[in-house]
C-alpha cells in the first residue's frame, strides 16, 4: 500500500503546511522556504533526470531544449499543448473536489473512458437530428452521468460501509477500462470501418476551435471547470461542508452534517467531471473511441493535483507544463529515441524531490522549536 | 492481548524465540498441571476468538503462569464476566496467591476489592488517596469496607477549599424532558437503559458518574448524534425525538462536547471557520450558499472578545490554541443564537485552574439567563457547587436523582456510593 502511504503522507503535509503558512514569517525567511519547498526540488529533479539521460547516452541539454522548442516555442506545438490541457483540466477538477473532501478517487481512468464511450456512442447518431450545440451538450451530459454512475458502487460502499475507496475505485477503474473497450467492440462499433472503433463525429460538429488556431475550445471549458471547482470549494457553504467532511468526519457529524450523503455527492461530482474529461477529448479532439484506447490521463494528473496542493490555480499552471512536457516528449521520442515514458521518470523524480524538500523543511522547523 | 484468529496453543507460544518449534508436548504437560492446580481447562487447538470471554481470560492467566511470572496484573478483569465467572476468577486469584504469585487486581466494583483483596489501595486522579492493610480489612465487614473506600474516593480531603453553593435560578417551565430513553450498546460502547429526567429553564442538573458509564452516550442522544432504541425527548414541550442534529441546534438545544480537538473543532481550519462550523450555509454568514468572509470574521472577532479567547487572530488555525481557549470559543459557538438548553460534557476537563473558575462562573450565568443546563462532569466538587439537582449514572442507567441542598459530606458520600453502584445493594438489603 505504498500509494496509500504516499497519499496520506502528502495530505498530512498539506495540512501542516496550511497551518504553517498562517504563522508569522519570522522563523526562517520566506525565500528560504520557497527554495527548499519548490524551486530547489524542481532544479534537483531536472538534474536527476539529466543524470539518467546521460546514462542512457542522450545529451540532457539537447533533450530539454528539444522539448521546450517543440511544445512551447513552435506555434503548432503550443496549440497542441493547449489542446491537450482540456481533458487534464477536467480530471484535475474532479480530483480536487474528491481530494479536498477526503475521498481518494483513483478510478478516474475508468470513469473517463466510459464517459468518452458514452459521448462517442451518442453524439454521431444525434448529428442531423439535433442542432450542433445540443449534440455536444447531450454528449457532455451523458458522459457526466455515465462517469458518475460508474462511481456509485464505491460511493455506496464508502458512505455506508466504510470500505476503503482507494481499493474499490481502482478495481472499478480496471473493470471500467475493459468494459469501455468491450462496448466499443461489441455494441458501438462503427460498421463502416475494419478497425474496431466507434462512429466518428465529423470535424465540423466537434467543439469549435479557438479563433484561427487548432486549439479546441474544450480548453476554455476545462479552465472554467477547474476555476468553478476551486471557487466552490473555497467560497461556498457546500464546499466548506465537503472540506469539513474531508478534514474531520467526526466533527462534521457533530456539527450536524450528513457525512454519507456528502460522500455520495463528492463521488458523483468527481466521477462526473472525469466523465466530462472523456467527452472533452472525444467531442473536441479525436471524434471517436478506438477499441483498447486508454491514455491513462487520470492516474497521470494525480501527482499534479498533489503538487498543486489541491489548489485550482496551481493545478492549471502545472497542467500547462505537464502538457508541454507530454507533447514535447512525444516528438522527442521520435527524434531522439528517448522513450515517451521518460516524462514519467521526470515527474517521478520531481515528486521524490518535492517530498524530500517537504521532509527537510519539517525537520528544520522542528529544530527551531 | 490475544490474537483471535490463532489457536490457544499458538497464543500461548507467542513471544517465544523464532527459531524454536512450538514445544507442544511441554506446554500440554504444563497445562495439565495448571488444570489440576488452578482449574484452568483450555482446549489447546480451539480458535481463540471462538471461546467465551471467561475462557479467553484463562488463556491470559495461563500464559502468565507458563512464563513463570511473579506478578499478575488484572485490569478490570471482572467487568465482562457474569457474577458466576467473577466468583470463579476470585477463587482462582486466591489459589494463584497461595502458589506464591502476587496479583494486582484493578476493579471499579468495591465489594470485589474487599472480597478478593488482601490489601486495598485507592487511587484518585492519579494519586494514592489511601490504603487499607490486611488487619484493617479483616476487622471490617463488607459494608464498612465499602463505606471506607467510598470515603477515600469521593470524600473531601482535609484542607480542600469549600466551593460556594450556587443559588438556584430554576423557573417553573420544563425546558427539556427525557422519557424512558434507551440506546443500543456493544462491546465498546455502553448502551443507555431507561433514562428519564427533566430539566427546568434556569436550572442546572448535574450528571455524576465514573467516566464511561454512559454519560457521553446520554449527551450524544440529547444532541441527536446517537440513534435511540426507544424513548422520547421533548424540548419546551415539543417532541424532538426524531429531529436531526441540525434541527435540534436550530431549536435551541446545544451540545458542548468533551472532545474539543477531534469532535468539537477542525484543527487545521482557522478560528473564524470553527466559530461557524455548526451554522454552515446559514445567514448572515452565507447568502445563497456564498460565503460572506467579512461577516464570518466579524462574528469570530466578536466571540473572541466576548469570551476572552486568546489567539493571535481569527485566521489562526484553531489547533494552535490551548485547550482552554478552544473551549472558550466552542462555548461561544454553542451560546450564539437562540439557545434554550445547553448540554455540557465535562466542560472543565483538562483546563487550568483559572479557566476552570471562569468556565464555572459562565455556566452559572447561563442558567441565570434562563437556559436549562445539563452538566455532565466527573468532578463531584463541580457538580456540588453548581447543580440544583444531581443525576447519578452507573452502567448506563440512572441510579438516583438527588436534590443538591449543599448539605455537603453526607450527600457527597451518598452520591459516591451510587456512582460505585453500591447504593442499590444497600437498599435491597435494607
Amino acid at each position: 500500500m505504498t500509494m496509500q502511504d504516499e497519499i496520506n503522507a502528502v495530505s498530512a503535509d498539506t495540512q501542516t503546511d496550511a497551518a504553517a503558512s498562517a504563522r508569522p514569517v519570522n522563523e526562517r525567511s520566506a525565500f528560504q522556504r520557497i527554495l527548499t519547498l519548490t524551486v530547489g526540488p524542481i532544479i534537483a529533479a531536472f538534474l536527476l533526470s539529466a543524470i539518467i539521460l546521460m546514462l542512457v547516452g542522450v545529451n540532457p541539454l539537447t533533450y530539454y531544449g528539444y522539448i521546450l522548442e517543440r511544445s512551447l516555442l513552435s506555434g503548432l506545438g503550443l496549440q497542441q499543448t493547449a489542446t491537450r490541457m482540456a481533458p487534464l483540466l477536467f480530471l484535475c477538477a474532479g480530483l480536487i473536489v474528491a481530494f479536498r473532501a477526503g475521498i481518494w478517487n483513483l478510478g478516474t481512468d475508468g470513469q473517463f473512458l466510459l464517459g468518452a464511450v458514452a459521448a462517442a456512442a451518442t453524439a454521431p447518431l444525434l448529428v442531423g437530428i439535433l442542432p450542433g450545440w445540443a449534440v455536444l451538450l447531450a454528449g457532455f451530459l451523458l458522459a457526466a452521468i455515465v462517469g458518475a454512475l460508474w462511481s456509485v458502487i464505491p460511493a455506496l460502499l464508502k458512505a455506508y460501509q466504510g470500505v476503503n475507496e482507494i481499493i474499490t475505485t481502482l478495481m472499478m477503474s480496471f473493470l471500467g477500462v475493459l468494459l469501455a473497450s468491450t462496448l466499443v467492440k461489441l455494441i458501438f462499433r462503427d460498421p463502416a470501418t475494419t478497425v474496431p472503433q466507434t462512429r466518428t463525429l465529423p470535424v465540423d460538429d466537434r467543439l469549435p476551435r479557438l479563433f484561427d488556431t487548432s486549439i479546441s475550445s474544450g480548453l476554455i471549458w476545462g479552465l472554467i471547470a477547474v476555476l468553478a471547482v476551486h471557487l466552490m470549494m473555497t467560497r461556498t457553504s457546500f464546499g466548506l461542508r465537503l472540506r469539513m467532511v474531508g478534514a474531520n468526519p467526526v466533527a462534521a457529524t457533530h456539527a450536524g452534517l450528513s457525512v454519507p450523503l456528502l460522500t455520495m455527492a463528492t463521488f458523483a461530482l468527481s466521477a462526473g467531471l472525469a466523465g466530462l474529461a472523456g467527452a472533452s477529448e472525444i467531442l473536441g479532439v479525436t471524434g471517436n473511441v478506438p477499441a483498447n484506447w486508454n491514455p491513462a490521463y487520470g492516474l497521470m494528473v494525480i501527482p499534479l493535483v498533489f503538487l498543486a496542493r489541491f489548489n485550482g490555480i496551481g493545478a492549471i499552471v502545472l497542467v500547462f507544463f505537464y502538457s508541454a512536457l507530454m507533447i514535447g516528449s512525444e516528438s522527442a521520442a521520435r527524434r531522439l529515441g528517448v522513450p515517451q515514458n521518460f516524462t514519467l521518470v521526470l515527474v517521478a523524480s520531481l515528486l521524490i524531490c518535492l517530498g524530500l524538500g517537504e521532509y527537510i523543511d519539517q525537520h528544520k522547523r522542528k529544530k527551531e522549536r | 492481548m490475544l490474537v483471535p484468529t490463532l489457536t490457544v496453543l499458538e497464543n500461548l507460544t507467542l513471544g517465544a524465540p523464532w527459531y524454536e518449534r512450538p514445544p507442544r508436548a511441554r506446554i500440554a504437560a504444563r497445562m495439565e498441571e495448571l488444570k489440576r492446580q488452578f482449574a484452568l481447562s483450555l482446549p489447546l487447538d480451539a480458535i481463540t476468538g471462538e471461546l467465551s470471554l471467561g475462557q479467553q481470560q484463562q488463556i491470559e492467566i495461563a500464559r502468565a503462569l507458563l512464563r513463570d511470572s511473579k506478578v499478575l496484573i488484572l485490569d478490570e478483569a471482572t467487568s465482562m464476566l457474569t457474577p458466576q465467572g467473577a466468583q470463579e476468577l476470585g477463587e482462582r486469584m486466591q489459589q494463584l496467591v497461595k502458589s506464591g504469585l502476587a496479583v494486582i487486581f484493578i476493579t471499579h466494583k468495591l465489594a470485589e476489592a474487599y472480597r478478593y483483596g488482601n490489601r486495598i489501595s485507592v487511587l484518585k486522579q492519579g494519586a494514592l488517596a489511601g490504603e487499607m492493610g490486611p488487619e484493617q480489612l479483616k476487622s471490617m465487614s463488607e459494608d464498612e469496607a465499602v463505606d471506607e473506600i467510598v470515603r477515600l474516593m469521593f470524600g473531601r480531603e482535609a484542607g480542600a477549599t469549600s466551593t460556594e453553593h450556587r443559588k438556584s435560578t430554576a423557573r417553573d417551565n420544563v425546558a427539556l424532558k427525557v422519557e424512558a430513553l434507551s440506546t443500543e450498546g456493544d462491546a465498546d460502547v455502553m448502551g443507555l437503559e431507561d433514562i428519564s429526567l427533566s430539566l427546568r429553564a434556569g436550572e442546572i442538573v448535574g450528571v455524576a458518574g465514573i467516566d464511561g458509564n454512559g454519560q457521553k452516550q446520554l449527551a450524544e442522544a440529547m444532541a441527536g448524534q446517537r440513534p435511540l432504541k426507544s424513548g422520547r425527548v421533548e424540548l419546551d414541550g415539543e417532541d424532538i425525538t426524531r429531529a436531526s442534529i441540525a434541527q435540534r441546534r436550530r431549536k435551541g438545544l446545544r451540545y458542548l462536547t468533551d472532545d474539543r480537538l477531534s469532535e468539537g473543532s477542525v484543527a487545521a481550519f482557522p478560528v473564524s471557520e470553527n466559530a461557524v462550523l455548526k451554522d454552515i450555509g446559514q445567514p448572515p454568514f452565507w447568502v445563497n450558499g456564498l460565503e460572506r468572509p467579512h461577516r464570518i470574521a466579524e462574528h469570530a472577532r466578536d466571540l473572541i472578545a466576548r469570551f476572552s479567547v486568546s489567539t493571535p487572530s481569527e485566521t489562526t488555525p484553531i489547533g494552535r490554541l490551548s485547550g482552554g481557549n478552544i473551549q472558550k470559543l466552542l462555548l461561544g459557538r454553542e451560546l450564539s443564537g437562540e439557545a434554550r438548553v445547553v448540554v455540557f460534557n465535562k466542560p472543565t476537563y483538562g483546563l487550568d485552574l483559572q479557566n476552570i473558575d471562569t468556565s464555572r462562573q459562565r455556566i452559572g450565568q447561563i442558567a441565570e439567563r434562563g437556559l436549562g443546563v445539563l452538566l455532565i462532569s466527573t468532578d463531584l466538587d463541580e457538580l456540588m457547587a453548581l447543580s440544583d439537582r444531581i443525576v447519578v449514572m452507573e452502567g448506563g442507567r440512572i441510579r438516583g436523582i438527588v436534590e443538591n441542598d449543599g448539605s455537603g459530606e453526607a450527600l457527597r458520600l451518598r452520591i459516591g456510593r451510587m456512582m460505585a453502584g453500591e447504593e442499590e445493594n444497600r437498599q435491597a438489603m435494607a
